[in-house]
């Protein structure tokens, strides 16, 4: 689908709010800027012409008036300093319009950044898990950087240059004109030439620094490489061989820019050629109109600083235009993200005490272009109960969770999922979140302290609270170990934990939130069994009347759980309790004898 | 668990460090030359061009004649062709001059890279180093050639110049030039502010950036805890932050930009009314007046442009001395200069005088610390392993387990003791003749973009494609070979990314049976693969161990069991060591950690 024009400007639109008083004082400033600048030029011309020479004053009459009434001519000749006056009292103005209208677009376009980035976090965070799953990390982070450094960019530059060169080519224009019609059409003849090829050529240009770009980041991607795979290239001793590859991609790259260096040297050259030539004609026609008597020696010099000024924004008038178009990308790319549908927190939602019985019931399920995960499921788990799932890789037992906790939504006619009798679809999603705590596989920690990740849930609880929590997860000693203690910055930015730290930080992250229901995804495999148990016990006595979801391989994990569910191929293939499931043939029971049958059983045993 | 802390480079201007960076100059002294020359003179017609304007008011107007203005505008075209010329072919070398400095000193550093030792590899992290070889080396080439391309420009115009002014009238001269130190302090003192502020805004915005990875990233444990709300307010503060260190940067040029021009104001009143003055007295033509006024505003942008550069050039010494920094590393493991000249250095090996080599491994006296730790992880260990046996390594994730394989491998030596390779101590052998011998497969199997031919033909550069065919079809990785589009021809991708996990090992398993090695390491074969991939890597592991000396890494039981002897690794020392059968009955670590894989792949194999 190819987006629309419209989508572009309403989007720009949308994030100006709340700048727009800033840009309409940063045009009109820099418009009374232009305006300012160009009388600078006017005062040369009635010294040359008027005080030096003894042409007539052409000057707006209340100057006139003001000039007459203090001595005329004579006057000024012996007061010079009065022209200085004049040309500091200009500039300054100028000078103070600029300061305004810089400052002004720097608040205004910083201002739309904030809102765009801050937009961009929060609907991120927002957009449901499916949207997270499909998305490459990289990807995402380039459109909300790179494409966001661009529209800023545009925002600040080119939007309100676009305004300020048009206005300046048209005010000069009427300058002009008011001074002499023939040079001035002269003059306007370059206009549309040196806009098209700067144009043109610019197009052209950026196609190829974009190739150039493109080899830069092949050269940059074969660096990394190598030097992630150190270990590779060492052991084969193929250090020459990578080299070779290195030098290749580093000439080709080094060859792209210095054949660039032809078109760019064109570029620039040919520009100068243009203006060069456009000045000179005037300089030449201007000369010949002043012989004439046309116009005046004044004249013809303020008539060559107009169009002095008058020649350089035409020349990046051809560019700017053309940078506009990777704008429109940019755009593009973040609106990828923002039309995006967020999950609804409805706050009408019903936010019911989540103590009660969880029902699954004829529950069937298929991620996206895939086979059916969950084929007509039902069961139910009670309160305050400890329910335990074992399966295999792919049995569907991690997406009963995710459904569970509406990381994925059950579609319309899969089934249903109640808590204590209410639908899951009709709770407040935070409500349901918030009640139901979940430690997964391969847990997330944020780059900030220890303390910080494990009361993210709760940011007011005391150091006790958190100190307990880990004292539970039997991380506490650990994390006392390292020189920072919960002080300690982890993540990537921070010291990196092992995997069975950092399960076990989860685990105490997930106590803190004190949810009624907890989910224990598989959360315990890299922690060694003795470890596990001790966590176990700790767990038992302080879950209070929670429900306890477990999902594991490890019988010894899951056979002191109130009810135990088999899940193979998407169906239930056995649910009971430990006894239950041991006395019958089925997958559990052969689980368990292939588990205790060898002659390391009496072992297990005793270490269980 | 050490952070790693970048160094800070902000030392004053010295010399010495760009001594170090002429080296690279040195090839291309005939092209600086020529860009020198060319700007010399294109200043020199720069300056030229006020005195056309001087010329026409002075000879044209003021005589009231227009004869000879043809052989004028001729004259004027030329001089503009001529500039055109000059800009065209000054573009070029200057480029050719960056290029080829930039990509010498790539190479070089890349080359530099490819010696230095695991131990540098371990605490410098690769985005660092890929900063070192791509962008640092850009920015100082680019100074080298277009600084003092500009450099060379501004102080011969603002030279020229000034010759010009005080040749036409010296007085007048002497007032612009007062003026100039002036905006030169102005320039060196804003310019400083915003380079400071400049880094702040790039730190917040790399802070905004990796606060974005973690949005992104922690997603899902963002919605399970409920803190989306929480992430923003954090999130809030980074781009406040970042509004206003921009806004502040802004602000600065919005003061600094208006001052210099009003400073230029200054000059152009001054030079008016005191140029005015002596017009009406008949001491000046209008014309000089006109291209004096021309001068005194032409003359401050190159006056801010040295000031700039300048400024640039002190913050360009910080990338030099990252990237000499880098090039003075000394290699921490290094072959004696005898070794080197029997078998040849680590890029070109003297094959004719390598002997064969038999996987006999002797540990004698070893005793081990790593260069940045403070703690001997072996302490007169000694250890026998015979040609072609196998000795299995296990322990935690994080353990150490590595520290042997980087032992027996010569990533790291000891730091006392020897270790003897068929009976002589590997120091008296190359590196690159051992790892020539040596076969190495990693948990996260490392393969680089390209086809599977290539990657396959890694192991052994001269294989022919018959070779490898029989490579991939010994560890059955032509199974997934035979799944793809364009067969052995296909593109993995960068880093693989197109194969699955299982996939690709299967792929570096068969570059490892190509390369043929007495010596084989295999580095934590993963867990996580699909199961019939599993069965695949099964048996190419059989094959690939046999007759040849291997280390196994935490790799599946029913390998381990099988290995002739099983180090249990734990806080980084072996703790246990003996055969499966010993050291189960042990009932220590090993049996814990034994039991624990032992459940999982017995509940994996039930429920498959």
């Amino acid at each position: 689908m190819k987006p629309k024009k419209t989508d572009r400007k309403r989007m720009i639109l949308r994030f100006l709010k709340g700048s727009y008083l800033y840009f309409v004082l940063a045009i009109v400033t820099s418009m009374l800027y232009t305006v300012f600048n160009s009388l600078t030029p006017q005062v040369i011309r009635a010294m040359v012409d008027s005080v030096i020479g003894e042409e007539p004053f052409e000057l707006p009459k209340p100057v006139l008036a003001l000039i007459e009434q203090a001595g005329g001519r004579e006057y000024i000749r012996e007061h010079l300093w009065l022209v200085i006056a004049a040309i500091l009292l200009i500039a300054l103005c100028a000078g103070v319009c600029t300061f305004f209208s810089r400052t002004f677009t720097a608040k205004g376009a910083e201002g739309f950044t904030k809102r765009i980035r801050e937009q961009l976090f929060s609907h991120i965070q927002k957009l449901p898990y499916n949207w997270h799953v499909k998305n490459q990390t990289g990807d995402v982070i380039q459109r909300c950087t790179s494409d966001v450094e661009v529209m800023r960019n545009f925002v600040s530059g080119q939007m309100l240059e676009i305004v300020r060169i048009v206005f300046l080519i048209i005010f000069a224009m009427c300058l002009m004109f008011s001074m002499n019609a023939k040079l001035t059409w002269v003059a306007l003849a370059f206009i549309p030439i040196v806009v098209t090829y700067s144009f043109i050529f610019y197009g052209k240009i950026s196609e190829r620094f974009r190739k150039a770009d493109e080899a830069e980041g092949t050269l940059s991607a074969a660096v990394q490489e190598n030097l992630t795979g150190v270990r590779v290239v060492r052991a084969f001793g193929r250090e020459s061989y990578e080299i070779d590859r290195f030098d290749q991609k580093n000439n080709k790259w080094a060859d792209m820019w210095i054949n660039l260096s032809y078109v760019m040297g064109m570029y620039w050259g040919f520009g100068d050629l243009f203006t060069g030539l456009q000045i000179m004609t005037i300089l030449v026609l201007g000369t010949i109109e002043t012989v004439s008597g046309n116009i005046s020696v004044g004249t013809f010099m303020a008539f060559i600083s107009y169009n002095a000024t008058l020649v350089w924004p035409i020349r990046s008038l051809g560019r700017v235009l053309s940078e506009m178009s990777k704008a429109g990308v940019s755009i593009d790319r973040i609106n990828y993200i923002l039309e995006e549908e967020e999950e609804q927190d409805d706050p009408a939602g019903l936010t019911p005490d989540l103590r009660g019985d969880i029902v699954f019931d004829h529950v069937s399920f298929a991620y996206e272009g895939a086979a059916p995960i969950l084929k007509d499921l039902s069961f139910t788990i009670k309160a305050g109960s400890t329910f335990a799932i074992l399966g295999g890789t792919g049995s569907g037992k991690s997406t009963l969770m995710h459904l569970l906790d509406r990381l994925y939504e059950l579609p319309e006619g899969c089934g249903s999922i109640t808590v204590g009798g209410t639908n899951i679809r009709s709770i407040r999603l935070s409500h349901l979140r918030e009640n139901i705590g979940m430690v997964l596989q391969e847990p997330f920690l944020f780059s900030r302290t220890i303390r910080e990740n494990i009361s993210a849930a709760r940011p007011k609880a005391d150091m006790e609270e958190v100190r307990r929590a880990c004292r539970i997860a039997s991380v506490d000693d650990a994390i006392m170990g390292f020189s920072g203690g919960y002080d300690t910055i982890v993540g990537e930015r921070g010291v990196t934990l092992s995997g069975g730290q950092k399960q076990r930080v989860a685990i105490a992250r997930m106590l803190m939130q004190q949810a009624p229901v907890m989910i224990f995804d598989d959360s315990l495999s890299a922690v060694d069994s003795q470890t596990d148990a001790k966590i176990r016990q700790a767990l038992d006595q302080n879950l209070g009347g929670s429900t306890v979801i477990l999902i594991s391989h490890r019988i010894t994990t899951l056979m002191k759980a109130d009810c135990i569910l088999v899940l193979s191929g998407g169906q239930i293939a056995q649910m009971g309790t430990h006894q239950e499931l041991v006395s019958q043939p089925g997958i559990y029971r052969d689980i368990y004898q292939i588990q205790t049958a060898q002659k390391d059983q009496e072992l297990l045993a005793q270490e269980v | 668990m050490a952070v790693f802390q970048e160094q800070e480079y902000n030392r004053p201007f010295d010399l010495k460090v760009w001594k170090k960076i002429f080296p690279f100059l040195r090839p291309y002294t005939f092209n600086l030359f020529i860009v020198i020359i060319l700007n010399v003179v294109m200043a020199l017609v720069d300056i030229s061009m006020p005195l056309f304007q001087r010329y026409t008011i002075d000879h044209y107007i003021a005589s009231g004649t227009v004869q000879g203005i043809g052989w004028f505008t001729v004259l004027y075209a030329v001089a503009i062709v001529f500039q055109t010329i000059i800009v065209i072919v000054s573009t070029r070398q200057s480029m050719f001059i960056e290029m080829k400095t930039n990509r010498d000193m790539k190479h070089k550093a890349f080359v530099h890279l490819q010696t230095l030792s695991f131990s540098f590899y371990n605490v410098t992290p690769v985005g660092y180093l890929i900063a070192r070889v791509m962008s640092d080396t850009s920015r100082i080439s680019g100074m080298l050639a277009w600084g003092l391309m500009d450099v060379m420009w501004s102080a011969v115009y603002v030279l020229g110049v000034f010759v010009a002014m005080l040749l036409l009238n010296w007085k007048l001269a002497l007032l612009v030039m007062l003026i100039v130190p002036i905006i030169a302090l102005l320039t060196v003192y804003f310019q400083n502010k915003i380079l400071h502020w400049n880094r702040k805004t790039r730190r917040i915005n790399s802070q905004i950036t990796g606060a974005f990875n973690e949005g992104i990233s922690g997603a899902r444990t963002s919605k399970t805890l409920v803190i989306e709300q929480h992430n923003m307010k954090d999130f809030q503060g980074l781009t406040g932050d970042m509004q206003r260190a921009s806004v502040k940067t802004q602000l600065l040029s919005a003061v600094y930009i208006p001052s210099i021009m009003f400073l230029s104001s200054v000059a152009t009143a001054l030079v008016l009314t005191r140029g005015g003055y002596l017009s009406m007295q008949g001491l000046m033509e209008i014309g000089t007046l006109s291209a004096f006024t021309s001068y005194a505003v032409g003359i401050f942008e190159p006056i801010q442009q040295i000031a700039r550069i300048l400024a640039d050039i002190i913050s360009a010494q910080a990338n030099i001395e990252r990237v000499t920094g880098l090039l003075e590393e000394v290699p921490a493991i290094q072959d004696s200069p005898e070794v080197v000249e029997k078998y040849g250095d680590s890029f070109v090996g003297k094959t004719e005088n390598w002997e064969p080599i038999k996987g006999d491994i002797e540990f004698r006296d070893v005793t081990f610390r790593y260069p940045d730790g403070n703690e001997n992880i072996l302490e007169h260990f000694n250890l026998k392993i015979p040609a072609g046996s196998t000795v299995a390594i296990v322990g935690e994730t994080g353990a150490g387990k590595s520290t042997l394989v980087n032992l027996a491998c010569r990533f790291f030596e000891p730091t006392e003791g020897s270790i003897l390779i068929d009976g002589r101590d590997y120091r008296e052998r190359s590196q690159l003749w051992l790892h020539s011998n040596i076969g190495y497969v990693l948990q996260n199997p490392h393969l680089f973009s390209g086809s599977i031919k290539e990657n396959i033909r890694y192991g052994r550069l001269d294989a022919t494609d018959e070779e490898i065919e029989a490579a991939a079809q010994a560890v059955s990785a032509d199974t997934v070979v035979q799944k793809l589009e364009n067969g052995y021809d296909s593109d993995v991708g960068e880093g693989g990314d197109r194969l699955s996990t299982g996939e690709k090992q299967l792929i570096s398993f068969a570059r490892a049976v190509l390369a043929d090695p007495a010596i084989f390491v295999l580095d934590e074969a993963t867990s996580s693969i699909d199961t019939q991939t599993e069965q695949l890597i099964q048996s190419a592991i059989a094959h690939l161990l046999q007759g040849r000396t291997s280390f196994l890494i935490a790799h599946r039981l029913s390998t381990i069991r099988h290995a002739d002897m099983i180090l249990v690794v734990h806080d980084g020392k072996i703790i246990e060591s003996g055969t499966h059968e010993e050291l189960l009955r042990k009932k220590g670590q090993y049996f814990s950690l034994y039991t624990k894989q032992f459940e999982e792949e017995a509940a994996a194999e039930v429920l498959r």
